[in-house]
């Protein structure tokens, strides 16, 4: 860790002085936004993936009531979502143009037959394939099913069930609806995983509920400590989960953002997963790094600590952002679970946020709803973003010889990127060029893909080597053999001789 | 005439001992016990070895397949690589010889030397076929690797073990006492070392600031 706070210092001294002296500013200025971690795990600035189209702030949206703390955002087709948690109530946006998003309506209460017909902190809203509304009214302490004209349909509320501790208020605070019309739910101080009703309202259990683990040095510690010493430990509470997003195959995708500093850092405590039906986490992490977004946390301008994960979402391909609220970033992951660029920073400036607290996309867009700021940014790829999604989707398509173009592009826009190389390389494969094949991922340690190039390779080389081999193989028995022969003709030569002199 | 007959002996005497190095890679308890008791080592075979180690040392980081090893070199230091064999040797060779010579040792500075060089043996005989090997197996097959590479260190180990047995004439256990009584000096002379080093660099320091003080002055 010191080692990592001591490169972040040297980075930002350097930076500092760069700064200062003024020169190449420009460049250096643009270098900071994105980058991206090696082999490693140093920072390798990289061109921006991602630009800002605009920052829509309540002004640029002809909004009479602002914005005032924003919490939930949805985006369906070309509509996006807004919770606007302060003024209790819902708003439909458009985005009209390559670069407007215009207001359409506001939702401010129920129509229908229930008793409290106004929202109290909405916190997040979604809708789903069949025109339904779905509201986390978090302190209503209920989930409201409407119709896409706000007319009420039904509402899940707090469970009755033993399981959920009695005591304690329903919350919901993030929503998710599956195709089936179930609900699963992120609530307030709920630790046993997310709650989930079936489509008629029945709350039907718990799903993904992070299992309790301790280490033994705390076992043996509460073995000795006395009974306050104990109650004053840190308890061994599962983790509340953060927030959700149900992706295109009905997977769940959820954040952690409590978790502790070093669990995080040593890649025991696991802050992004996603969900299968059961509750099982089946994120893959073959990267390198951990999904934990920055790896260096050096303390800057009172940003200090881990990423910590507000929001995800997740793309047709498998690619998934998660938002980090620590440093307002927004980190990419590809299906692998490597990371593929992060950008963003704190501060005021387009593509900065202050509080970000939601994220979305729209196809390849990104939009990040800043609760603080009371403004949604835009954000739409760059030739070299739409360049790693090509390359990407590509190989995903079974288009191995244009994913390998599409790589070799992306890397002669940034040398520096790992991704590309493995990806030449895994293209290569395919093709089997495996002596290519293995020089590229040679480069950048990738070591399952070099073992299977390798190994096929290997093959290919003793068969094209057969006879020689044999040759030698045959040479290495025959001329043990023949100087064995020898001597023994030359022993029973002498043994003769000697025979005829006794004789 | 005799200078050249001198020179051939050497070169004999060297080749011997120098099989006599292998002889006790299989042999320990016969092989140590003659080394210094029939004197067929030497330290010219022992400082070969030596050197073959560090050699073996110094190529792995270079010849390895990345599967096994990934160096990063901006952090790489050959005088630190080269240093944290030679320094340990040596504060274990001074470790051992300060502590078995108070208590019935017979082994002299230079034979713990050679005994400890001699059981290093099995370490490049390993190491360097092993670094073919790490260029033709892929990960699947890593296991071999691993296991060999290990035992490479687990047999100088045992070979040093039985080498400080033989050598001072010592039981087994009061051997392996003693040698773990060897690591806990090398960890005082390691923090005499530094206290001295920061004495002395304090000592410098106080001189040059009177003198500077005095510059100033006059």
């Amino acid at each position: 860790m010191k080692k990592r706070f001591l490169k972040t210092a040297v980075c930002m001294i350097a930076a500092g002085v760069l700064a200062v002296s003024g020169t190449g500013l420009t460049v250096r200025a643009e270098e900071g936004y994105t980058y991206s971690y090696d082999y490693w795990g140093d920072i390798q600035y990289s061109p921006d993936a991602y630009e800002v189209v605009g920052v829509y702030t309540s002004a640029d949206l002809g909004l009479e009531l602002p914005l005032k703390r924003p919490e939930g955002l949805f985006v369906k087709g070309n509509s996006i979502y807004v919770c606007d948690t302060g003024n209790n109530r819902i708003l439909e946006l458009q985005r009209t143009d390559k670069d407007t998003i215009s207001y359409v309506r506001s939702i401010d209460g129920i129509r229908g037959d229930v008793e409290v017909k106004e929202f109290n902190s909405p916190t997040d809203v979604t809708i789903t394939d069949d025109g339904y509304i779905y509201v986390a009214d978090m302190n209503n302490c209920r989930i409201l099913k409407l119709d896409m004209d706000g007319n009420y349909i039904m509402a899940f509320t707090k469970p009755t069930d033993a399981t959920f501790n009695q005591e304690i208020d329903f919350l919901p605070a993030k929503i998710a609806v599956d195709t089936a019309g179930r609900v699963y739910c992120v609530a307030k101080n709920v630790n046993k995983g997310l709650v989930k009703f079936e489509n008629d309202g029945v709350f039907s259990g718990f799903v993904g509920a992070t299992p309790v683990t301790y280490n033994w040095t705390d076992y043996v510690w509460k073995k000795f400590a006395s009974k306050t010493q104990r109650e004053n430990m840190e308890k061994f509470t599962p983790t509340e989960y953060d927030n959700l997003y149900m992706d295109h195959e009905g997977f769940i995708y959820a954040t952690i953002t409590q978790a502790n500093q070093d669990d995080i850092d040593s890649g025991d405590t696991d802050i992004v997963k996603k969900l299968n039906l059961m509750g099982s986490d089946i994120l893959v992490r073959n990267g390198e790094l951990y999904v934990i977004g920055d790896l260096y946390w050096g303390n800057g301008g009172g940003y200090d600590g881990p990423s910590l994960f507000t929001d995800v979402t997740a793309m047709e391909n498998d690619i998934y952002f998660v938002l980090d609220k620590t440093r307002g970033r927004v980190f990419a992951y590809d299906d692998q679970g490597r990371m593929l660029y992060g950008f963003g920073g704190p501060g005021n400036e387009g593509g900065y946020f202050r509080r970000p607290v939601a994220l979305d996309h729209m196809e390849h867009d990104l939009l990040v709803l800043d609760s603080q700021d009371n403004s949604i940014t835009l954000f739409t790829p760059t030739q070299y973003g739409q360049l790693i999604f090509d390359a990407i989707e590509q190989f995903q398509d079974g288009f191995y010889d244009e994913s390998g173009a599409s790589w070799q592009e992306v890397m002669n826009q940034n040398n520096n990127y790992d991704l590309a190389y493995i990806g030449i390389g895994r293209s290569l494969l395919r093709q089997k060029k495996y002596q290519e094949a293995m020089d590229y991922f040679k480069l950048k340690y990738d070591d399952d893909n070099y073992s299977k190039a390798f190994k096929q390779y290997r093959k290919q080389w003793v068969e094209d080597h057969i006879g020689i081999i044999f040759a030698v193989v045959a040479l290495l028995m025959i001329v043990p053999l023949a100087i064995g022969r020898i001597k023994r003709i030359r022993w029973e030569i002498d043994k003769a001789d000697i025979f005829m002199n006794q004789k | 005439m005799t200078a050249l007959f001198k020179k051939n002996q050497k070169i004999a005497d060297y080749k011997k001992s120098l099989q006599f190095a292998f002889y006790c890679l299989t042999h320990p308890l016969d092989g140590f016990w003659d080394l210094t008791h029939e004197k067929r080592g030497s330290i010219a075979v022992a400082n070969t070895i030596l050197i073959v180690t560090l050699l073996a040392r110094l190529m792995r980081l270079q010849f390895t397949g990345f599967l096994f090893l990934r160096v990063y070199w901006p952090e790489i230091n050959i005088i630190l690589q080269i240093g944290s064999v030679l320094f340990v040797l040596a504060m274990w060779c001074v470790g051992n010889w300060a502590l078995t010579t108070l208590f019935d040792g017979k082994g002299r500075l230079g034979q713990i030397y050679v005994a400890t060089c001699y059981g290093m043996l099995p370490y490049p005989l390993i190491q360097f076929p092993l670094l073919i090997l790490s260029n033709v197996v892929t990960v699947d097959e890593a296991e071999f690797y691993m296991v060999l590479s290990s035992f490479s260190l687990v047999w100088a180990a045992v070979l040093i073990l039985f080498a400080m047995a033989q050598i001072h004439e010592y039981k087994m256990a009061k051997n392996i006492g003693f040698i773990i009584a060897t690591v806990f000096a090398m960890l005082v002379m390691v923090f005499i070392l530094l206290l001295f080093f920061s004495m002395i660099s304090q000592g410098v320091a106080y001189f040059i600031s009177i003198v500077r003080e005095l510059l100033f002055r006059v």
